[in-house]
């Protein structure tokens, strides 16, 4: 019994080719859409790359671009094949191909989902990943003669001051870390000495924050050192101070970041993969009403089309059969060469063996 | 004697109507390019209209956007008309339009190519608007509880974040006024007190610069306050060092900035009116191509198309006429009341 059968007369099949021409180009469109959208949320990604410890958000757009390049390529065909379907010397030339276009298809429509439920899921990983590149940003944003660390200062300046934002949580992760360099240090002042005494491992913390953590909407110029202090500036309260400094951490701010871009982007995936959907079975319906349609006496009469011969049950377990016996043909022939030629009667009798099997199965 | 005869054979005529007809929709697109760039122009100029003094500038993008939706306009009517021009029946009847027509699309023309050359010799008023617009701001820096002046202080740091610049005409601007707020100010300690009176007008100046100043490429932390001193820091010198703020004034940085702009755009925009005027100058070669072939009953005889009937002078006072006329005769009526008055008094 047939899945979802519709019959199709010949103006029927016309409309369809049509409709389905334009649709495949519409998805086409749509395709390159998804493409060009994994090309900018990885230049984004690649953008914020130093203070990121891991590359594992990457996933989501490398499987999108490819997503895009596979479904540029297979609506191209579809509507290759929709120019054709109605020419009945040019249709049985797809006839192989309509197999495998059917499974990259369905393939396209599985990853834009991946994609989707991706998106969600790895917001976990990319907030760990973002402490630890934060931490090491912070830790040697001082190190500005290292090479290779010489650029996390502008690095962080600059993400702090875009963003808006201080520090990893907050403004306090800078008092932890010794951010000044020793070479503007002046070892022989009092108050070097006093700093650097007083905890264990010699480092100058102060309870001060880089000048990128100064936030320009507040009323008073930016107060950066003795932030802890309330009587080292006049007409200052460091507990109700809200608009100095930024209070949102990078962390934060960058999360919430990509987290938008991501999910705006959603909406978008979801109606690709609904058309894309669409495309799919009306390509099913029309391979099948004109191949129907050219088994008839008169191609000009009606055909069926349907979705699947038989129904879900029965084209599972045909399916099913058919690979068990591209698979034990498959095990039958390392067998052979491992016996070799001497061993010609033993694999005669285990494929007589295997041609008695099917019929009680059958 | 004619300017620019061209003789038309019957094909020629008909590749330069259809040529046309592509031209004029080519023309159309860059009507609408010119348009949108305008509306960039405005659209940048507005967003820093707190530093800018005047809006004396603000005539460049007006000038393009109204050119844009005239050629807009023009192009719409030459495709329109190049499709009529080989239709004998239909062509007279834009008989009368033509001249009008011509005549609005060659000012319009000309205005594009006068906005151009306004953008660059306008440079010198967008640089004093500045001058004066920055040194206001400036001033006002520290007045956040002024209404009206309560985000001077907000737009002054965005913008020297954004240009990578520092005051006016460099940093040293900040030195001289009083650009921290007297609520901030302790005025019962000796270094605010001595501050205040080593100056006539009593106020708080510093040799010290908003954070906004500093430069994140610098690799020491930033130095804001007590720049001209070299004892106040550990391994600093006032003299050589050159990036620990920004050494580029905001005037230089901003008008920098939109002259390059204007740059671009004035480059496109002469391109769009060189394709403008070979537009007007192919419609005139059709209009007098067929205007000669009207009448006969051969439709397919060569003609002679020509830009100018008569020479440009005479061509200039044709058109010049009318309106002198409409002018003077006025004053050749007051002429001769004045005479006839005259000799009655006489």
């Amino acid at each position: 019994m047939a899945l979802l059968k519709m019959k199709f007369n010949q103006q029927r099949r016309v409309r369809l080719a049509q409709g389905l021409w334009l649709l495949s180009w519409l998805a086409l469109t749509c395709g390159a859409f998804v493409f060009c959208l994994g090309v900018y949320l990885k230049t984004e990604l690649l953008r914020r790359d130093e203070v990121m410890d891991n590359g594992e958000i990457h996933v989501v757009p490398n499987i999108l671009i490819m997503v895009g390049l596979a479904s540029i390529g297979t609506n191209w065909i579809a509507s290759r094949v929709c120019q054709d379907s109605l020419d009945t010397s040019r249709f049985p030339r797809w006839k192989v191909l309509l197999l495998a276009w059917f499974v990259v298809a369905a393939l396209v429509c599985c990853l834009l989902l991946t994609v989707v439920v991706l998106s969600y899921a790895l917001q976990g990983r990319l907030e760990e990943s973002l402490k630890v590149g934060l931490r090491n940003g912070i830790r040697f944003y001082k190190d500005t003669d290292v090479p290779g660390r010489c650029f996390q200062k502008e690095t962080i300046d600059h993400l702090q001051m875009e963003f808006r934002c201080c520090g990893n949580n907050n403004f306090k992760d800078w008092f932890e870390v010794q951010w000044v360099s020793n070479r503007y240090l002046d070892f022989t002042s009092q108050e070097v000495k006093d700093r650097i005494r007083s905890n264990v491992d010699n480092r100058y913390l102060l309870d001060g924050v880089p000048f990128s953590c100064c936030n320009p909407a507040s009323p008073r110029p930016c107060l950066q050192y003795h932030l802890t202090d309330s009587r080292a500036h006049y007409n200052y309260e460091y507990q109700s101070e809200e608009l100095n400094l930024y209070s949102r951490g990078c962390r934060q701010a960058l999360t919430d970041y990509y987290m938008g871009l991501m999910n705006s982007t959603g909406p978008g995936v979801l109606s690709v993969i609904l058309i894309q959907m669409s495309v799919l079975l009306s390509m099913r319906y029309l391979q099948t009403a004109v191949e129907g349609a050219m088994a008839l006496e008169d191609p000009e009469g009606e055909s069926e089309g349907y979705l699947l011969e038989k129904g879900v049950k029965e084209t599972y377990q045909d399916v099913r059969a058919k690979v068990l016996n591209v698979v034990k043909f498959g095990q039958v022939d390392p067998a052979e060469e491992a016996s070799g030629a001497a061993e010609g009667e033993k694999t005669t009798d285990t494929s007589t063996e295997k041609a008695a099997t099917p019929p009680p199965a059958s | 004697m004619v300017v620019m005869k061209m003789k038309f054979p019957f094909q020629k005529r008909v590749k330069l109507a259809q040529g046309l007809w592509l031209l004029s929709w080519c023309a159309t697109v860059a009507g609408a390019t010119t348009f949108t760039l305008g509306c960039l122009l405005k659209t940048e100029l507005r967003r820093r209209a707190e530093v800018m003094d005047n809006t004396d500038i603000h005539i460049v993008p007006n000038t393009l956007m109204i050119v844009g939706l005239a050629s807009l306009g023009i192009n719409y009517f030459a495709s329109k008309i190049c499709q009529d021009a080989l239709d004998a029946g239909r062509f007279p009847r834009w008989k009368n339009f033509l001249k009008p027509y011509f005549a609005v699309s060659c000012f319009f023309t000309v205005l594009m190519l006068l906005a151009v050359i306004m953008s660059y010799a306008m440079k010198g008023s967008l640089e004093s608007s500045l001058k004066v617009g920055l040194r206001n701001g400036i001033r006002f820096y520290k007045d956040t509880d002024t209404p009206g002046r309560c985000f001077q202080k907000q737009n002054i740091d965005r913008l020297q974040m954004e240009f990578q610049c520092c005051g006016n005409n460099d940093f040293r601007d900040w030195f001289e006024v009083q650009w921290i707020s007297n609520r901030y100010l302790d005025f019962n300690s000796k270094e605010v007190k001595d501050i205040i009176k080593s100056n006539v007008d009593g106020r708080y100046l510093v040799d010290g610069v908003p954070f906004s100043c500093c430069n994140p490429s610098s690799p020491r932390p930033c130095i804001q306050y007590q720049l001209t001193n070299n004892s106040a820091h550990y391994n600093y010198d006032y003299q050589t060092e050159e990036l620990n703020i920004y050494l580029r004034g905001c005037r230089e940085a901003l008008v920098n900035y939109y002259m390059g702009l204007m740059n671009t755009i004035g480059a496109g925009v002469l391109s769009i009116f060189l394709l403008q005027g070979s537009v007007l100058v192919s419609l005139r070669f059709l209009q007098t191509a067929m205007e000669a072939v009207a009448g006969k009953e051969n439709t397919e005889i060569e003609t002679e198309g020509y830009l100018l009937e008569k020479g440009v002078k005479e061509t200039v006072m044709e058109y010049v006429d009318p309106v002198l006329k409409f002018l003077l005769l006025k004053n050749q009526v007051q002429e001769g009341t004045s005479v006839e008055t005259g000799p009655a008094t006489a």
